[in-house]
């Protein structure tokens, strides 16, 4: 679909951005640039509408060399969303989505019609959205309307450079989930650019992975993550890296610790109980006093069955705690602690009675699938058959 | 200087009793004005758009803008007379030249200042050269190109009143005129029209300067809330 050959480009300043790029964008695939910054992502992606042009090499759409199209012809028939944001600030939401509809000169029944159709296709309202400002809106919505404006007049490329890097996580993963949502009804054929591993593992189709004007590895995520092709790769996929000669350190229970196990003081209330595990999704609670000395543990269940006296506190209601390791513990020993007694988690406590840290199934799988992925399919069919 | 004692009210009433050749004189006035401020828009926006094309140019042209505006305006109106004679024609002139500077640097700071992003945008969805302009370039450089034409219009309103003296019309005439015959009346029935004319002008333009004012859009629906943009602004 789209194809570079022997592409390069250098600067007017004489700076080689990009050395020898021969790539394939296949049909109806979502794939993902990703790099780390200036290594030339978005001088590849905007070559594709010719933003820029490449010192030497061709770009071919569809087998026709990008360079003989007129250009605004090309860009209006390719989506573009901009790195950082590019809707226009003097027009209204309406307005900027219907942009490229109106540079086809589309009559306006069938432009407000696609509008309407594009702002519900992004989750917004086109009652409440179509005539406000982009500076009346948070910055996801004004994300999904740089989206929904790529998408307008319905082209079969849509680039998109780093789209999403500006948003907060939580409405990041939304517009993912949207973006894939669109991608499975839509199957353009989307160059997307970002620096984020995590969010070219959940949407790519296909990763390119660049470092200094090169293309180090190309394949899907599954390939990327189980056979890196050097260092780099590695690092970058952050996996820790293993040689073959050195056996794996075994690792201590220190190591694979969740980052903030939810604590409670023993004088607080059951209601303040059940909030506290609704915000942080969680069960069970871990009682510490004022010394950090760990006290007990209180379930959901403890705490609702005990719901209707007002005047308990968790202290009244925990459990003591069963099994706990000391600090320094080897992982396996820990492994099999929670796998006889059926734990889905254990606290670690020092000498002194101090809670320290905590370890649970989850934390356990994914420090695993960092060393080494191939243990974590094993693991997990031994926590399978014993849960 | 007046030697004897008059009042509001016989102000008033000379400028009732002459308020057909004051109020022609007013219309001429503002012509002259719209004339030569006109006419420096015409010409300077698109000098101002030159010179956010090239740097190199930009500060010529600047340079020649800004030395017009630096002659003394009876200076180069009586320049200008050697060319175009006694008349109108000089006056619109002067005023056109004494206009270009601000509104060419203003177009020029307007462009420059809009954000790159929204260029690259405007260009990503396939705007020609000319579209981009007009439908991103320009409406983003609003404000400013609307501040130069306000300090051009104001400062054309004062140049305006020493017209008489290359032959021109306008407040002017009956101000020249109250000099000459030693009578305030005159002088002030010429002078404050002016001044009000200017203090009009700067507050009409200024207001709707606000009204584009980009930060201060807004849909026009009720109790809209505000949220602050996240848009990073570089
Ligand atoms: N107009 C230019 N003139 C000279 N050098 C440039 C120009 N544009 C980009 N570069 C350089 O080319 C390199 C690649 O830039 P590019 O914008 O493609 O990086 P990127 O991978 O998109 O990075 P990021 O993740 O930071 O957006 C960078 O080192 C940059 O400094
Ligand atoms: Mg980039």
């Amino acid at each position: 679909m789209i194809e570079f050959q022997h592409v390069k480009k250098v600067y007017d300043d004489g700076f080689q951005a990009l050395k020898e790029i021969n790539l394939e964008f296949k049909k109806g695939e979502l794939t993902v640039l990703i790099g780390p910054s200036g290594c030339g992502k978005s001088t590849t992606m905007k070559m594709i509408n010719r933003l820029m042009t490449p010192s030497s090499g061709k770009i071919l759409i569809n087998g026709k060399n990008v360079s003989e199209q007129n250009p605004v012809e090309l860009r209006r028939n390719i989506g573009y969303v901009i790195q950082n944001i590019g809707l226009f600030p003097h027009m209204t939401i309406g307005k900027n989505v219907a942009v490229v509809p109106h540079l086809k000169k589309w009559d306006k029944a069938a432009i407000d019609k696609r509008v309407d159709e594009l702002l519900r296709l992004v989750n917004l309202d086109p009652e409440v959205y179509r005539d406000r400002y982009p500076s009346e809106l948070s910055g996801g919505q004004q994300q999904r309307i740089g989206v929904a404006r790529a998408f307008a007049a319905d082209p079969d490329v849509i680039l998109m450079d780093e789209p999403f890097s500006a948003l907060d996580p939580i409405s990041r993963e939304q517009l993912q989930d949207e973006l894939i949502r669109l991608q499975e009804e839509l199957n353009k054929t989307i160059v997307f650019v970002t620096h984020d591993m995590d969010e070219a593992i959940k949407i790519a189709d296909t990763i390119v992975l660049m470092k200094d004007g090169e293309v180090i590895q190309t394949g899907s995520p599954e390939r990327i993550l189980r056979h890196p092709a050097n260092d780099f790769v590695r690092t970058f996929i952050g996996q820790k890296r293993m040689d073959s000669e050195t056996s794996i350190d075994i690792p201590i229970v220190d190591e694979v610790t969740v980052p903030n196990p939810v604590t409670i003081f023993p004088s607080r209330g059951l209601a303040e109980a059940i909030k506290m595990m609704e915000r942080r999704k969680v069960d069970s609670l871990f009682i510490v006093d004022r010394q950090h000395k760990l006290q007990g543990i209180v379930s959901i269940y403890n705490v609702l069955d005990q719901y209707g006296e007002e005047n308990k506190t968790v202290k009244d209601v925990m459990k003591p705690i069963g099994y706990l390791v000391r600090p320094g513990t080897p992982l396996p020993d820990a492994v099999k602690m929670m796998s006889e007694h059926r734990l889905t988690n254990l606290a670690i406590v020092d000498d002194t009675g101090k809670f320290v840290g905590l370890i649970t199934r989850g934390s356990v799988v994914k420090h695993l699938s960092e060393v080494y992925p191939s243990i974590v399919d094993s693991l997990a069919n031994t926590f399978g058959e014993e849960a | 200087m007046g030697n004897y004692q008059w009042t509001i009210a016989d102000l008033l009433s000379y400028m009732g009793r002459n308020s057909d050749l004051l109020w022609e004189y007013f219309v001429t006035h503002v012509i002259m004005v719209l004339a030569g401020v006109g006419l420096a828009f015409v010409i300077g926006v698109p000098l101002g758009v030159l010179c956010s094309r090239n740097e190199k140019l930009a500060r010529s042209i600047l340079a020649v803008t800004s030395t017009l505006q630096v002659i003394p305006s009876l200076a180069l109106l009586v320049l200008l007379m050697l060319a175009f004679g006694l008349g109108t024609t000089t006056v619109v002139v002067g005023l056109l030249l004494y206009s270009l500077n601000p509104i060419v640097r203003n177009t020029y700071v307007g462009l420059k200042q809009v954000n790159p992003s929204y260029v690259e945008a405007g260009r990503g969805v396939g705007m020609s050269p000319m579209q981009l302009l007009f439908k991103v370039r320009f409406p983003l450089a609003l404000t400013y190109m609307l501040t130069g034409l306000r300090i051009a219009a104001v400062i054309a309103i004062g140049v305006a009143t020493i017209a008489p003296l290359v032959g021109g019309d306008g407040l002017g005439r009956e101000i020249y005129s109250g000099l000459n015959g030693q009578n305030p009346l005159r002088i002030y029935a010429g002078a404050i029209p002016a001044a009000l004319l200017a203090i009009v002008a700067d507050l009409v333009l200024g207001a709707l300067q606000r009204r584009l004012n980009l930060s201060e859009r807004k849909s026009s629906r009720n109790g809209s809330k505000k949220e602050p943009s996240a848009s990073p602004t570089v």
